[in-house]
């Protein structure tokens, strides 16, 4: 089943062409890769999707439900989560708390978002560090803490910007892992993600983007072979 | 399930520090206490102003400390607040203790109809915004007939002591206990808000709307519910402030500095935290009345200079405030390795 349809989405700023015409589908509990070059529009396609940033022209269904032009705390409220490329954490609150934010969307009482706040932080492996303010994290454990947040909303899909973007070589694997056990929860992903390994390794499907405009959609291995992505972004991509 | 899990769950939702709840509550009973003690006029009124201030301050912190939009106009609510109970007192005989309510309403409306249009700017854009409205309720009661124009209004007066006209000529005590009485229910709901599902949302609008609306909430709406609230903590103190000094008019009421003033005590004290409004008014109201009356006509700018000097020494050495002189493992829980 489509969870997500997007269907010819364009933004410009000015005279620049952040989106194009962009059209895609994204199945339940996938995980759809996006890559590009920076500036290809990758963030814009986020924005556009959750609302923040309104397209000019275009169609964004989720499920049957167009969301086109909705407020994005409306957006969110369907079921769609996000995290942000520029971390966006409530800094002079703790992970407990940042959570719990989250987590009021769907239980009304304090003790009991708590509880599900604590057993998302649980899950993301940060328990030992929920009275930490957020601003004392690490961005490895910020990430994570954006992450632990955006699920606290009960998602249906969830769009992950950069999830490995400035952590250190060690933190990644962690990361990685946390998305493979976040798909396993059922939860459908779309993640931007610079690192082409990562991406091939998760995905089910990707979507390449320059300029813009959508250059490939479809399966990591056709993805990896497809001339126009080569030229674009992955150069002489060592696919081992 | 997870032992770790296991013991966060069962840890308590609050940080109830014993020895700290006890201090509180000896507190309360000392301010209780303190009139029977022969508390001379001038300290009962020292009290009032600083039980008056604190509340103030706490109504500018909810806009400002919780939900990050910074007022330069709440003088305007109070001013509401006053006329409101004098108005209906004088003209119509109803009694202050309805009265108050009807404030509280009537600011409330004007804090929606201010805060639609206005809390749609931001930063520096929505202070600016607010000082001009503050300053437009003055100059409008100034030149409204119906309560008193320029010459505001003076409450008739009851031949005695009257609680239910709440006024009181024979000692300054009873002024002490209404507005004691209102300062305690203000901080326990204030307290309430921060530990609520509210509170914790306004937050979230104060440290990153965007953020907010991707955790499904409305930031526009949350920002005109705390712009309401506010404005609903500020009214009855201009209501009671009118039933104390009996005479209010447009200068007085809606003067600018009250807008200030409650500024520069949250600052002083800690914004966006309950407590920090107390240490403010506790440190700020005092120097002002000292130098009022040690300086005489002159000590209304004295004052002000003073409060400059504090505030710039707290923002450089202390920018959180009085608030964080107070060891963290009091006010907050205790961070595990």
């Amino acid at each position: 089943m489509k969870i997500l349809t997007v269907q010819n989405l364009s933004k410009s700023f000015g005279g620049i062409h952040a989106n194009r015409d962009i059209s895609f589908d994204v199945e339940e509990g996938s995980i759809l890769g996006v890559i590009g070059p920076n500036g290809a529009g990758k963030s814009t396609l986020f924005d556009l999707i959750t609302g923040f940033t309104k397209a000019d022209t275009g169609k964004v269904k989720f499920f049957d439900k167009d969301i086109f032009g909705i407020s994005p705390d409306k957006i969110s409220n369907l079921g769609v989560g996000r995290t942000f490329q520029k971390l966006k954490p409530f800094a002079d609150q703790t992970l407990l708390e940042n959570v719990m934010i989250g987590a009021f969307v769907k239980e009304k009482d304090i003790k009991r978002a708590r509880d599900r706040a604590l057993e998302i932080i649980d899950f993301v492996d940060l328990i030992e560090k929920r009275h930490h303010f957020a601003k004392e994290l690490s961005t490895g454990q910020r990430k994570r803490l954006e992450m632990a947040r955006a699920m606290a909303i009960d998602p249906k899909l969830l769009l992950m910007d950069e999830v490995t973007g400035g952590v250190d070589q060690k933190t990644i694997p962690g990361l990685v892992e946390l998305v493979k056990k976040l798909k396993k929860t059922g939860v459908t992903i779309i993640t931007i993600e610079h690192n082409i390994n990562i991406i091939m390794e998760i995905s089910d499907n990707v979507l390449a983007l320059d300029q813009g405009k959508r250059i490939a959609f479809g399966e990591p291995k056709e993805i990896q072979n497809n001339k126009q992505v080569i030229d674009a972004y992955l150069g002489t991509f060592d696919a081992a | 399930m997870d032992s770790k899990l296991a013991i966060a769950k069962s840890e308590p939702i609050w940080n109830t520090n014993i020895r700290v709840l006890s201090i509180i509550a000896g507190l309360i009973i000392l301010l209780f206490a303190l009139p029977l003690f022969g508390m001379n006029s001038f300290y009962l009124h020292l009290f009032i102003m600083i039980f008056m201030h604190a509340v103030m301050a706490q109504s500018w912190n909810v806009i400002a400390g919780f939900s990050g939009q910074i007022s330069l106009g709440h003088g305007a609510f109070f001013g509401i607040g006053a006329y409101a109970t004098s108005f209906f007192y004088m003209e119509y005989g109803v009694t202050p203790w309805i009265s108050i309510f009807f404030g509280m309403f009537v600011s409330a409306i004007f804090a929606v109809l201010i805060g639609i249009p206005m809390l749609r700017l931001s930063g520096h854009y929505f202070a600016i915004a607010t000082l001009l409205i503050g300053i437009s309720f003055q100059v409008v009661f100034q030149r409204w007939d119906l309560v008193g124009a320029a010459s505001g209004l003076w409450v008739t007066m009851t031949p005695e002591d009257s609680w239910s006209a709440l006024q009181f000529h024979t000692s300054k005590a009873p002024y002490y206990y209404v507005f004691l009485i209102f300062f305690l229910i203000t901080f326990f709901l204030v307290w309430l808000l921060s530990r609520s599902k509210l509170g914790y949302r306004l937050r979230a609008v104060r440290d990153d709307p965007q953020a907010a609306l991707s955790l499904c909430i409305n930031v526009s709406n949350y920002k005109i519910i705390a712009y309401v609230i506010s404005a609903i903590i500020m009214a009855p103190m201009g209501s009671l402030f009118a039933q104390y000094i009996l005479i209010i008019d447009p200068d007085r009421v809606f003067n600018i500095e009250i807008s200030i003033i409650v500024l520069l005590i949250t600052v002083l004290g800690g914004i966006g935290n309950v407590w920090g409004p107390i240490i403010g008014a506790a440190i700020l109201v005092p120097i002002s009345e000292y130098s009022r009356i040690y300086l005489g006509g002159t000590g209304g700018a004295v004052d002000l200079i003073f409060y400059g000097l504090i505030l710039m020494i707290i923002c450089i050495f202390r920018p959180n405030g009085l608030i964080s002189f107070i060891p963290k493992d009091i006010l907050e829980r205790k961070k595990q390795q």
